[in-house]
């Protein structure tokens, strides 16, 4: 099982995919046009792997980690069937640094050395998982490509294997690590809703469902951009070309925001676009989780982003159809559960099998037919992932974004990270939080009666409450991408923000509730203000936060003044 | 037309199932293979859709009345379905296989396999720069892109056929220097239908850069699951060989996804949403995906497919998984074309995704982008206010309030409403604009 093949005379790839008597069926990754009764089959005896080492960064790769650039050399600008590549770079000299003390043992996953594989990383060099025994020979520190020796070591019976920089690794296989550990720091993405609302922890897993025209992509990219760790991964399976080609566009031009660096030095992009091979779209989803888990290894953070597992599992459907399988939940087969179980459970944060800690999140885009969250692979993909952020048409619709929908989000990693946020930006995160959620779900109340009877027939307390979550939307949960000055937002710049809009929905609560008519309480200059906070560099934010707190202070404190001579 | 016909012929058909036939006993046959069939002295044209054991499973494209068993043999070419392409094809009219049907001589030229090559994609250059279909709504709210794929969700009973006339008549580039062309096709058109378009082709004078390729209901399903890929080999052939700016119009798709669930469910496949295959978002993309720039060429390829939202419902699989791939889309609107309003064009619900990067300084006009916000978001408020005034009545709104609705009104019928003979250059579409956004001083 799972053993790959050549096929016919132009080679092409394919997995072996269910044995039976005297047969075994293949799947083919690439196009099958031409093929006919007869061809000639090759095993090759080893199951489909992705080759890690030095130059896997900044490269775009297909499904079957051929890099796309080298099949222009080869080709042109189109893909055909049969193309053949190296998967890494195998004349590049690397400059090998060993690590100072070397030990006599040696077992998988410990670290010999290190390249500067890209400006922005070092790459470690591991011992493969598998191997393990004395440490005979490491090489000095010198120039060797990955095919080189680099270090022997003499295993148990006594055999001495040859270790290079870049191994083998089958990528259906997960690899293995000492231990794994309670996800409890957050990975900021610079997104408000996301880190101050709905935040995922480094290790965890996040679906984003988006219907088509609600801005999934955007948001992906956003994120992809801003986010916090040290690896991106970003596989595209099954979607459109031109997104792709401007993904990769804007991400050549981009600079990663902590290094100044180029974002391409810590970033593979995995492509497979709608139109090619159905087949591959599977293995370009697993292709991205080796790669990510051998970053992982070497003590990194990493985030794995598909998009989208829908087209993976639309691909498993097409598939399983054409082997007569017997179907479950709308043609999707009954292994689907499992397969996105099997991918998922990948993610975590991990002591790695050479004791430093490394984490792998994976942000998975789903993309529902017809918007409706209710189909399989929305449903089976919530059963397995701790957050959720609902991408929602509508807003887009209202050119609200990120369109990510407050009532129908949430995130399973509150508690996990809480302390993080105690610690490091404010202890008044939680109480911040959900001051917030509760005026916009009582907003959301609110309006079902206001599109019945109107505006008027809400008291001043319930106007407050509608003008509060209005200026929170506009002030707050509205991000643009493409703002430079607000495309990313720190923490501390989010809970300042979320601090001066609940001082002021506090004051105007107690004025409401002080019989102080809501039109005198009301201030648009202080909306404006508020409105104005997140367009403005952190420096600054904190003295215009502070004034508009001694402006909210002078206002109600005036407000207050006759109604409390009437009563004194 | 197709060449190396081995010699080899087979009398084994073994069984015959809508428009597909098996033939048993049968060596070396390749998937996609184009097979001749002979059925009493007339010969017909089948593709290999499948090899199980020594049976290869065969679709017809003319059908299948008349074939028997024993009677009637297959031959096998060894090549799949590959059409000649030059330059002579404009002003031509071919029929769903690429062969002239006007009465001129038939096309001769180097040939394409129909199914092409997915575009690498990073030799893929994003979409850049701006076509005009001289339709304001479009042009200055949904604007096309070169290298874009833009559907147009119409329904039963709307001038879609109108709308599809005007673009092929109207569309151009801005800057002159450059060549222009499209390819129209028309997926299981009537005789009616196909007749209206070719006059008004001729009509406009604009048949020299247009190459019309006729896809009628009378064609075999087969017929119609090909022609996209026959027009799409032919664009490709012009964008990326000989550098063209093509614009590629389908009309209409939902045509074919209907021949393609037909397919599929006479092969026993088992059937996903509404009985359409479960491949139907693939091989969708298969099509759509032709669309696009070649970095390093200079031509284009943009395509506008025009398909029907069954029972006007947007979450039907055919506009769903369209618009999964599809960048954007224009959406025609039964209550906006009740009112009178042509284009029928609902706005709001329409969307050009590239839009941003194709309109403004050097493409359009500087103010584009500004005033494609203004005035949706205007026509946004005007609507909103329509709304809550016939709730409420139409004095429960500010003055304020009641020019927004004003505004809505004019909007709709000065700048989404125009002659389907009227042709709004984009400066005329934006002055427009402006015009009609005085109404709200």
């Amino acid at each position: 099982m799972g053993e790959v093949v050549l096929i016919g005379e132009k080679g092409l790839i394919g997995e072996v995919n269910r044995i039976s008597v005297n047969r075994v069926f293949i799947q083919v990754y690439e196009d099958t046009s031409g093929l006919g009764y007869g061809e000639k089959v090759v095993a090759l005896g080893r199951l489909l792997s992705a080759e890690l080492g030095p130059g896997l960064l900044t490269q775009v790769y297909d499904g079957l980690q051929r890099p796309l650039e080298e099949i222009v050399k080869q080709a042109d600008s189109f893909v055909k069937a049969g193309v053949r590549t190296r998967r890494l770079d195998h004349e590049k000299k690397w400059r090998f640094i060993p690590v100072d003390n070397p030990p006599n043992q040696v077992f998988g996953g410990e670290v010999i050395g290190k390249v500067e594989e890209t400006k922005s990383l070092t790459h470690m060099i591991l011992v493969p998982p598998n191997v393990r025994g004395n440490l005979v020979y490491l090489a000095n520190e010198g120039d060797y490509t990955i095919l080189d020796k680099i270090a022997e070591v003499k295993d148990s019976q006594g055999k001495v294997l040859d270790v290079k920089m870049a191994h083998e690794w089958p990528v259906k296989v997960p690899r293995p690590f000492r231990e794994k550990l309670d996800p409890d720091e957050p990975l900021i993405t610079g997104v408000r809703i996301i880190d101050f609302m709905f935040p995922i922890a480094k290790g965890g897993t996040a679906a984003i469902p988006g219907p088509f025209g609600s801005g999934k992509t955007m948001t992906l990219q956003q994120v992809s951009k801003q986010v916090d760790a040290d690896v991106v991964i970003y596989v595209g399976c099954g979607e459109r070309g031109n997104e792709m080609a401007d993904l990769l566009e804007k991400y050549k031009s981009l600079i990663d925001m902590r290094s100044g660096r180029p974002l391409m030095e810590r970033s593979i992009i995995i492509a497979n676009t709608s139109n090619m091979p159905v087949a591959a779209r599977e293995s370009s989803i697993f292709l991205g989780i080796t790669f990510a888990e051998y970053f992982r290894d070497m003590g990194y953070n990493v985030v794995l982003i598909t998009d989208s597992t829908s087209r993976w599992a639309e691909a498993l459907r097409e598939l399983s159809s054409r082997m007569e399988e017997l179907p479950g939940e709308e043609g999707f087969p009954a292994y689907l559960t499992s397969r996105l179980q099997s991918f998922y459970s990948r993610a975590g944060k991990v002591t790695t099998l050479n004791g430093r800690v490394g984490s792998l999140t994976i942000m998975g885009a789903v993309s529902p037919p017809g918007g409706d969250f209710s189909e399989p692979v929305t449903q089976k993909t919530l059963q397995t992932v701790k957050v959720f952020w609902a991408l929602d048409s509508e807003l887009a619709y209202r050119r609200h974004f990120p369109a990510i929908n407050w009532l129908q989000s949430y995130s399973l990693y509150l508690e996990n990270v809480a302390f993080w946020w105690e610690l490091n930006v404010s202890e008044k995160w939680k109480i911040l939080r959900e001051n917030m959620l509760s005026i916009l779900r009582e907003e959301d109340e609110l309006m079902q009666i206001v599109r019945l009877m109107g505006i008027s027939a809400l008291s001043d307390r319930e106007r407050a409450v509608i003008e509060v979550s209005t200026l929170t939307r506009e002030a707050f949960l509205k991000q643009s991408a493409l703002d430079e000055k607000d495309a990313y937002s720190d923490p501390r710049k989010t809970i300042m923000i979320a601090e001066v809009i609940d001082y002021y929905r506090e004051h105007l609560f107690e004025a409401v509730s002080n019989n102080i008519p809501l039109e005198r309480a009301l201030d648009p200059n202080i909306n404006r203000e508020i409105l104005e906070l997140k367009r403005l560099p952190l420096d600054k934010l904190i003295d215009a936060a502070t004034q508009i707190k001694e402006r909210i202070i002078g206002k109600f404190s005036e407000l207050q003044r006759p109604v409390n001579a009437q009563y004194g | 037309m197709l060449s190396m016909a081995k010699p080899v012929k087979y009398r084994s058909i073994v069984a015959i199932n809508g428009p597909l036939i098996i033939v048993d006993n049968v060596h070396g046959v390749k998937l996609n293979e184009i097979v001749e069939i002979d059925v009493d002295g007339e010969t017909r044209l089948g593709q290999v859709i499948g090899v199980e054991g020594r049976a290869a499973v065969i679709q017809v494209m003319q059908g299948t009345a008349g074939i028997s068993i024993g009677r009637s043999y297959v031959r096998f070419t060894g090549d799949t379905l590959r059409i000649p392409v030059s330059e002579e094809v404009f002003g031509r009219v071919l029929n769903s296989m690429g062969n002239a049907i006007d009465g001129g001589p038939d096309i001769f030229g180097e040939k394409f396999d129909v199914n092409g090559y997915p575009i690498n994609p990073v030799t893929r250059s994003p979409p850049r720069d701006f076509i005009q279909t001289g339709i304001s709504a479009i042009d200055g709210l949904s604007s096309l892109i070169r290298g874009q794929k833009l559907p147009v969700f119409s329904a039963y009973g709307l001038p879609h056929n109108t709308i599809v006339s005007q673009i092929v008549r109207q569309a151009k580039l801005l800057k002159k220097q450059e060549s222009f062309a499209v390819v129209f096709l028309t997926l299981g058109a009537s005789y009616e239908e196909a007749d209206f378009f070719r006059v008004e082709l001729e009509r406009a004078h604009v048949l020299d850069r247009t190459v019309f390729i006729l896809n009628l209901q009378s064609d075999s399903t087969i017929e119609r699951i090909i022609a996209p890929r026959v027009a799409l080999t032919i664009a490709e052939y012009l964008a990326f060989e000989k550098e063209y700016h093509v614009l590629v119009v389908m009309s209409d798709m939902s045509n074919y996804c209907e021949a393609l669930r037909e397919a599929s469910l006479a092969r026993g496949e088992i059937p996903g949403r509404r009985g359409y295959p479960g491949y139907m978002y693939t091989d969708l993309a298969s099509i759509y995906e032709r669309a696009g720039i070649v970095s390093g060429k200079n031509g284009s390829l943009t395509q506008m497919p025009i398909l029907s939202m069954p029972d006007d419902d947007i979450t039907h699989p055919i506009p769903d998984l369209t618009g999964y791939i599809t960048e954007g889309q224009i959406v025609l609107d039964r209550s906006l074309h009740l009112s009178g309003i042509y284009p029928p064009m609902n706005v709001l619900a329409s969307l050009s995704r590239l839009m941003k990067d194709g309109v403004g300084e050097g493409y359009t006009r500087k103010d584009h982008f500004e005033i494609y916000t203004r005035l949706l978001s205007a026509y946004a408020e005007g609507l909103r206010n329509k709304e809550l005034s016939t709730i409420l009545g139409e004095d429960a709104l500010t003055a304020e309030e009641r020019r927004y609705v004003k505004f809505s009104e004019v909007f709709e019928r000065k700048f989404i409403n125009q002659g389907a003979y009227e042709e709004r250059s984009i400066d005329e579409t934006l002055n427009l604009g402006l015009d009609v956004l005085s109404v709200l001083k």
